[in-house]
């Protein structure tokens, strides 16, 4: 090496590499996250530039104060009922939630995550489109599913993979799919729904509909390379699409800060790309569903795409496979400022005097029932492990429109396979 | 009938399913003012709209990626990738996505899309403009993967892909864009216009995708090709005189099996070509499936013809390229010496 005295007195570069604030055991103190006073946020015009509301990627929409009122311009005065339903659904996912994550416990099936503490990001947000705008949603979105009348049952027959599960036991438990419902296909590879919500938008402006795209991601997903794709085609094409980012501050054991989010919101990528941006108290769920109103407008009015972030905390583990006892202070999830969205319109409708504590403890019970009888139901028609639930020719249907030769030499010696493996099988339809 | 070079017999099958069908779209990076960097979509946008043939963003994921999207709401995307070495950015999305797409959701979502992209070598393109990375989607269960070597069969052939319900990989060999190759870089390259299969019909025809063309029959030795390689392969087994039977695969997924089985069984000896680098390439596919299921009719070992292990030289092309001295050693390996 050439002998250069010119940089002995410089200090030696350092590499940073993010460090949460917060391990297992230690006391969390969130006095420092700046959560902004509700209702004191404007709100802009569906048309505005970009440019013109940059302040709102940095602020925080909130609509329900300490008081649990609804204020300020983003209050999205919604009647009682649909209050109530919004309520009630967040109330049924939770229900839900719980009890296929203990069914998985118990060796009913292989695989489960739930969205606790986000509730309000999808069913919110999906109550504020139009029914037959189409969803693209990641693996924590199931109160999509719960808004738009998906069934509980048919839910469970997919976690179950059994002898009733549409996708035929093909794919991992929560990887729902429903055309009927605008919700598209889950796939567990992340971020590729980002680009596909935008071709699914730019196709519908394209043949002059009128419905638009709605997709969402973690906000540790935002770091593929198909986010940066997407935000370019959904900017050039003005499509008309949603975009919501569900920053639950973790991404299975990396916090938010490997995503870049140490020192700039997540909203804030929108302004790179001339995208409308709306950073959003994603527990409180009057701010998700008026932000998403917002967006929708604008872009049913051919006013371009629009970024979300949801700001909130996944309250549970990432997914059965995991414990976040591992990684962080339990404490996070109590002391979270934003508190839990179930709750805060809980307290909001009985503010509003239309609902009361005895009601909710009564709806909890409900939701609780109703998903005993969906899982008896399905239990009916299988749970993994137990019984060969498809026939082996549906393993090779679908790879194609038609069965090439390959798969039907293939699908023969799967056959020939079972009378093997498994004589005394029951026939499997 | 009309003369047309095998660009122009793309622009005319795009054009065709362009009119016949709305939902047919062609996207892809400079496809649409300027009609593409080899002119495949020349006139397209300008004939169907700004809205049927666009311009895209440099993003070969966003370009795969939004096809799909719009495949789902029922649209027939076009996307050209430029060059196929430039198609790994969106291979995630081709993989994952595109391919199992239906698979994953039961039928409820398909992905009827074609993928155009050139592709192969011999045009001094050097490590980033002459890759055959077919043997990438031929191993991924969901993709078909469509390779024509004539104007007339890449119009047919182009129309049954844009048809197809699955999403379709569509090589097109930017070698013999405009005349067939034979492997003689020497010699000057003839115009398609010289050729038969330069006559293509302007209106709508098509050619079964999973079906070969026998190009040359012959008794003394099955040689299998695909692109480029089908005319490098005819001109040597004419030059020496070999009674070779010349099969031009067309698809690689699904192939066609029974075409490949009755000629081994009848010649006894099989001989595959391609440009693609030799390690896991088709050919290991081409010659598992030949042992496999010609075993007992076999003569001679089964030979394969490649491209060397190596990223594509630049300077070294024609050291590397297979061409007529590879071939011919490997003929000679099969049926014995050459006479010429």
């Amino acid at each position: 090496m050439a002998e250069d005295n010119s940089k002995t007195n410089l200090p030696p570069l350092s590499l940073h590499v993010p460090e949460p604030k917060y391990r297992p055991g230690d006391t969390v103190d969130y006095s420092d996250v700046t959560i902004p006073r509700a209702g004191d946020q404007p709100r802009p015009d569906v048309n505005s530039a970009p440019a013109a509301m940059r302040e709102m990627v940095y602020d925080m929409v909130r609509v329900l104060d300490d008081d649990y009122k609804a204020v300020g311009p983003w209050d999205p005065k919604l009647s009682d009922d649909t209050l109530l339903k919004m309520l009630k659904t967040m109330a049924q996912v939770r229900a839900f939630d719980d009890r296929l994550h203990r069914m998985q416990r118990q060796g009913k099936t292989s695989f489960y995550m739930k969205c606790t503490g986000e509730e309000a990001t999808s069913v919110a947000a999906a109550m504020a489109l139009d029914s037959d705008d189409m969803c693209f949603p990641s693996y924590r979105q199931q109160g999509i599913l719960f808004v738009r009348g998906y069934p509980m049952v048919e839910m469970i027959n997919q976690i179950f993979s059994n002898r009733e599960d549409k996708l035929k036991g093909r794919q991992l438990p929560i990887m729902y799919c429903s055309r009927r419902l605008g919700f598209f296909s889950i796939s567990g590879n992340l971020a590729t729904q980002y680009p596909q919500a935008v071709g699914w938008a730019m196709a519908s402006a394209a043949k002059g509909d009128t419905r638009i795209a709605a997709t969402w991601c973690g906000e540790g997903s935002t770091a593929e390379g198909d986010f940066h794709s997407a935000m370019t085609f959904a900017t050039v094409y003005n499509a008309p699409i949603i975009m919501n980012v569900v920053n639950n501050q973790w991404a299975i054991s990396s916090f938010s800060g490997f995503a870049g989010g140490e020192r700039t919101t997540f909203a804030a990528r929108a302004a790179g790309y001339g995208i409308a941006g709306l950073r959003v108290d994603g527990n409180d769920p009057l701010a998700v569903y008026a932000a998403t109103q917002w967006a929708a407008e604008r872009a049913r009015t051919n006013n371009g795409p629009t970024l979300i972030e949801h700001f909130t905390y996944r309250a549970d583990a990432h997914s059965t496979s995991d414990d976040p006892s591992a990684y962080r202070s339990a404490q996070e999830r109590e002391e979270w400022p934003l508190g839990d969205p179930i709750t805060r319109l809980k307290r909001h409708l009985i503010h509003r005097g239309v609902w009361s504590k005895e009601q909710h403890e009564a709806l909890d019970k409900e939701c609780i029932e109703a998903v005993k009888v969906a899982t008896k139901e399905a239990e009916k028609n299988g749970i993994l492990g137990h019984g060969l639930h498809q026939p082996f020719e549906t393993m090779f249907q679908d790879v194609f429109e038609e069965m090439p030769w390959h798969l039907k030499e293939q699908s023969e010696q799967a056959n020939k396979e079972r009378e093997i493996k498994w004589p005394d099988a029951e026939a499997s339809k | 009938m009309t003369t047309m070079n095998m660009i122009e017999a793309i622009n005319s099958g795009l054009d065709n399913m362009m009119a016949r069908d709305d939902d047919v779209v062609i996207m892809g990076e400079d496809v649409g003012y300027f009609g593409g960097v080899f002119r495949a979509t020349a006139g397209l946008q300008e004939k169907h709209g700004k809205t049927r043939c666009f311009d895209t963003p440099i993003s070969e994921c966003g370009i795969i990626g939004v096809a799909v999207g719009m495949a789902a709401y029922g649209m027939r995307p076009v996307p050209e990738i430029q060059f196929a070495d430039y198609i790994y950015p969106g291979l995630d999305q081709l993989v994952s996505e595109a391919a199992r797409l239906r698979y994953r959701s039961a039928a409820e979502f398909t992905s009827a899309i074609t993928v155009r992209s050139p592709f192969g070598g011999g045009i001094f393109g050097g490590q980033t403009h002459s890759q055959s990375p077919e043997s990438m989607f031929t191993h991924v269960c969901g993709l078909k993967t469509v390779i024509p070597s004539t104007p007339y069969d890449a119009k047919g052939l182009l129309i049954s892909a844009i048809e197809d319900n699955d999403p379709v990989m569509f090589f097109e060999p930017k070698r013999i864009y405009n005349g067939p190759f034979t492997g003689y870089y020497d010699k000057p390259v003839e115009p398609w216009s010289k050729f038969e299969a330069s006559e293509v019909p302007e209106d709508y025809y098509k050619i079964p995708i999973g079906k070969a063309n026998i190009v040359r029959e012959g008794e003394a030795v099955t040689v299998l090709a695909y692109g480029t390689m089908v005319h490098v392969a005819n001109a040597v087994v004419e030059e020496h005189g070999i009674d070779a039977e010349v099969i031009d695969l067309r698809t690689l997924v699904p192939l066609d099996i029974d075409t490949i089985e009755e000629s081994v069984k009848k010649t006894g000896r099989c001989l595959i070509i391609h440009e693609a680098t030799r390690t896991s390439g088709f050919g290991a596919e081409l010659s598992a499936l030949v042992q496999e299921r010609c075993f007992y009719h076999l003569e001679a070992p089964i030979e394969r013809v490649t491209g060397f292990d190596t990223p594509y030289p630049h300077s070294l092309e024609w050291a590397y390229f297979p061409g007529p001295v590879r071939i011919g050693e490997a003929l000679d390996k099969i049926v014995g010496e050459l006479t010429s």
